[in-house]
């Protein structure tokens, strides 16, 4: 699904990865574990297309093209979702408003027709109500006025209703109570299925008590640096970071 | 001036229908020659077949309009137009509008296309020769209309072209006309006064709600309006009206200058919802052919508790110089200024308004979102005072500014007076770009660049576009997303 080879990127000069290679298959479920200020976001940008990050060398492979020359709704819609660590506020913009040009921009650059109103609207209700989203929110400007696990929630939303192949999750539970977390996990859950593949990005395990990953990834100085099963996750748990952090360095 | 003066002597000393004969054969044609004259003026006022205080009226704007300067206070910046190479009355359109669409700008195709604008409107709007043909297959509504102005009669409201109810209507036009808008009072305005054209005249009777919204659509089918319209509207005591101006579609124009006066009046709690589409041809990508767009719109709230409330969209045009305002003159009346101005290639928008607050508990209110682009120039100016007795008096200004790129920019100068202490003006401004957060956000759901600017514009302009009546609003949106074309990457 995922396949990303030596990468190498900078921002204002500055390296942030550093010969970064990960593989993630259809149907798995990832983790990328490893310390604040490591690269996680910064190769969630990458990935998903965010420009002003200069990739110097390496390549990026989604369903074994290369996406680099791709502009972020490009990747979008070949099914490319990635839920923010930090979700954006968009003012005046309704969030049903927003859900709809979403998905009917992915639509349309597919080929596929639009969605109508009354169809989107069912999807929309049937998925808040899964993840505990009231319809108030729905009328809000989105993410305006949110609270922090409103707007993770959210960010769930949209993934449920696009169905990505690839979804990113940066950070998901961070800020998270416990309910939110059960519930943005069991949001999770729902979507796993053997065509669509996941890269959990997070900075302690508790949330892979919930999404159980078949891959876990330790990240330090912007590149992988140990790759194992979750009992991985466990020792990270205990040990802390500090290891892989004097190595990498 | 002696030879100003040997031409009125001689146009005087001959009789009108005579003079007007004689200068029809003169030029073979139904139009005026190039230049402006106060022979011109006589031969406009003639053709209308106007009453005589209406030719001595044009006469003294022509009189008054050469001995005025165009202003140069405004931030924008053009050629000096030469007025005696235009042609006043009726220009020739033979020779200069586009034979069919193969010869109209492209671009301006496609952005009819992306409006979903039929084939043969699209010919009518980009000013292709005989397209009045199409225009009556198109808008072939002659039973819309008709039962449009059926229902109008029953209520007693009165909507006509000017010209006719200068003739119809003499107990209300000289009453009126020029009663918001002094013949003197700018440039353009007198220019205008001299000159008009044609425009819509409106009135409606005491007490009576309009029952629906007047459009300049329905009136597409009676009269060319021309470069120089003049609108009148007078909604007497405690009556209703909400009237419609202008189309989103880009319309071409062979003239290049354009200064329209629209005037309304609101008696005693009376209120006047007037709501704007503005997108004449902007010129192409490096701002050549664009219209120059000089307008004077007013509104006086002469009674008490009357209320005019002005919603603008402006997209188009290459020069906008347009301040509606309100004079606050009755008691408790209310004026509103709502305005989305958006300009992107090389546009140059000066744009804003005044509210003159001379009654007691006047209120008003401004919001005004300017949005620039490309290499474009977007200045909001507004003008809030206070009389001495107004007491009371209370305005709130929200001005906010969007800057799309790096060489465009976008201007505030706001001119606050209060000569009572009593009052209360709030003045917020903002200016912003729009985040690469929130563009690679959209971008990340699936929306391109500029799906994703349009959707952000949209939601920086949503007070505003609330304010629209609804067909209006949503045909805005779409114009908003077309009119930022070109503006990101
Ligand atoms: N836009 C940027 N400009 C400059 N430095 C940046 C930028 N984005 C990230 N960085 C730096 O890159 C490093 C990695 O950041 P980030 O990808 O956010 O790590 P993580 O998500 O693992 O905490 C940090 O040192 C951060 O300061
Ligand atoms: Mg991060």
């Amino acid at each position: 699904m995922l396949e990303i080879k030596n990468l190498h990127v900078e921002v204002e000069g500055k390296k942030i990865l550093d010969g970064l290679s990960l593989t993630v298959k259809a149907g798995e479920v990832a983790a990328i574990m490893g310390p604040n200020g490591s690269g996680k976001s910064t190769l969630s940008y990458v990935v998903a297309g965010r420009e002003d990050y200069e990739v110097t060398a390496g390549e990026i492979l989604l369903e074994g093209e290369n996406i680099l020359e791709m502009d972020a709704s490009e990747r979008a819609a070949r099914g490319l979702f990635l839920a923010f660590q930090y979700p954006v506020e968009i003012p005046g913009v309704g969030t049903m408003t927003f859900l709809k040009s979403a998905l009917n921009a992915q639509r349309k650059s597919r080929g596929e027709p639009e969605l109508q109103t009354p169809e989107l609207m069912k999807r929309v209700r049937e998925a808040a109500k899964r993840l505990e989203i009231s319809q108030d929110m729905l009328k809000r400007a989105l993410n305006v006025g949110f609270s922090g696990g409103e707007k993770k929630r959210m960010e769930i939303l949209q993934m449920a209703l696009l169905e990505p192949k690839l979804a990113i999750m940066d950070e998901t539970d961070s800020g998270l109570d416990i309910d939110a977390l059960r519930i943005v996990a069991q949001g999770v859950n729902t979507l796993r299925a053997k065509e669509r593949a996941f890269l959990v990005i997070t900075h302690y395990q508790r949330l892979l008590n919930y999404i159980k990953p078949d891959t876990v990834h330790v990240m330090a100085a912007g590149r992988i640096v140990k790759t194992g099963g979750p009992e991985l996750a466990l020792e990270l748990e205990k040990n802390g970071y500090r290891d892989y952090v004097s190595e990498a360095a | 001036m002696p030879a100003v003066r040997e031409t009125v002597e001689t146009v005087r000393s001959i009789d009108v229908d005579a003079y007007k004969y004689g200068f029809v054969t003169d030029i073979e044609s139904d139009k005026a020659p190039k230049g402006l004259r106060e022979d011109t003026v006589r031969f406009i006022s003639a053709k209308k077949n106007e009453p005589a205080w209406l030719t001595e009226w044009r006469l003294d704007a022509y009189r008054r309009w050469l001995t005025m300067r165009e202003p140069t206070w405004a931030r924008v910046d053009y050629p000096p137009i030469a007025y005696q190479e235009l042609y006043y009355y009726s220009a020739p359109k033979s020779t200069e509008g586009p034979r069919s669409l193969a010869e109209v700008d492209p671009e301006l195709l496609r952005t009819y296309e992306k409006l979903g604008i039929p084939l043969r409107e699209q010919e009518v709007l980009a000013g292709v020769q005989n397209a009045r043909v199409a225009v009556d297959a198109v808008f072939d509504s002659v039973s819309v209309v008709t039962t449009f102005k059926e229902e109008l009669a029953k209520a007693g409201v009165i909507f006509c072209p000017i010209s006719e109810a200068v003739q119809n209507h003499p107990e209300l036009v000289p009453k009126y006309l020029g009663s918001v808008v002094p013949v003197t009072d700018n440039f353009y305005a007198t220019l205008n006064s001299a000159v008009f054209s044609d425009g819509s005249f409106v009135y409606i009777p005491p007490g009576v709600r309009c029952p629906m919204e007047l459009s300049t659509y329905f009136r597409i089918n009676e009269q060319n309006t021309g470069q120089f319209e003049r609108t009148l509207i007078i909604a007497d005591k405690g009556s209703y009206v909400s009237y419609l101006e202008g189309c989103t579609a880009p319309k071409r124009d062979e003239n290049q200058l354009h200064a329209a006066v629209v005037e309304l009046i609101a008696l005693e709690d009376a209120e006047i919802k007037y709501s704007t589409v503005q997108n004449w041809y902007p010129g192409d990508a490096e701002g050549r052919g664009g219209i120059y767009n000089f307008v004077t719109k007013r509104g006086d709230c002469r009674e008490a508790r009357a209320k005019i409330s002005w919603t603008q969209v402006e997209t188009g045009s290459a020069i906008t110089w347009k301040y509606p305002s309100c004079i606050l003159r009755g008691d408790e009346s209310r004026g509103e200024f709502y305005s989305i101005a958006i300009s992107n290639g090389r546009q140059q928008v000066d744009s804003g308004t005044k509210m003159i607050h001379l009654g007691k508990n006047t209120t008003s209110r401004i919001i005004s979102k300017g949005i620039a682009a490309g290499r474009s120039e977007n200045t909001y100016r507004g003008q809030v005072s206070a009389h001495r007795r107004a007491s009371g008096a209370r305005n709130f200004t929200n001005c906010d500014s969007l800057l799309i790129g790096d060489r465009c920019g976008a201007h505030t100068v706001p001119y606050i007076e209060a000569r009572n202490h009593s009052a209360v003006f709030e003045h917020e401004a903002t200016t912003s770009k729009i985040s690469e957060d929130q563009l690679f956000y959209c971008m990340q759901r699936g929306l391109s660049g500029e799906e994703a600017t349009a959707l952000i514009v949209n939601g920086f302009v949503r007070d505003v576009l609330q304010q629209l009546p609804m067909e209006f609003a949503v045909e805005a949106q779409k114009l908003i997303a077309v009119s930022l074309e070109g503006s990101v990457g």
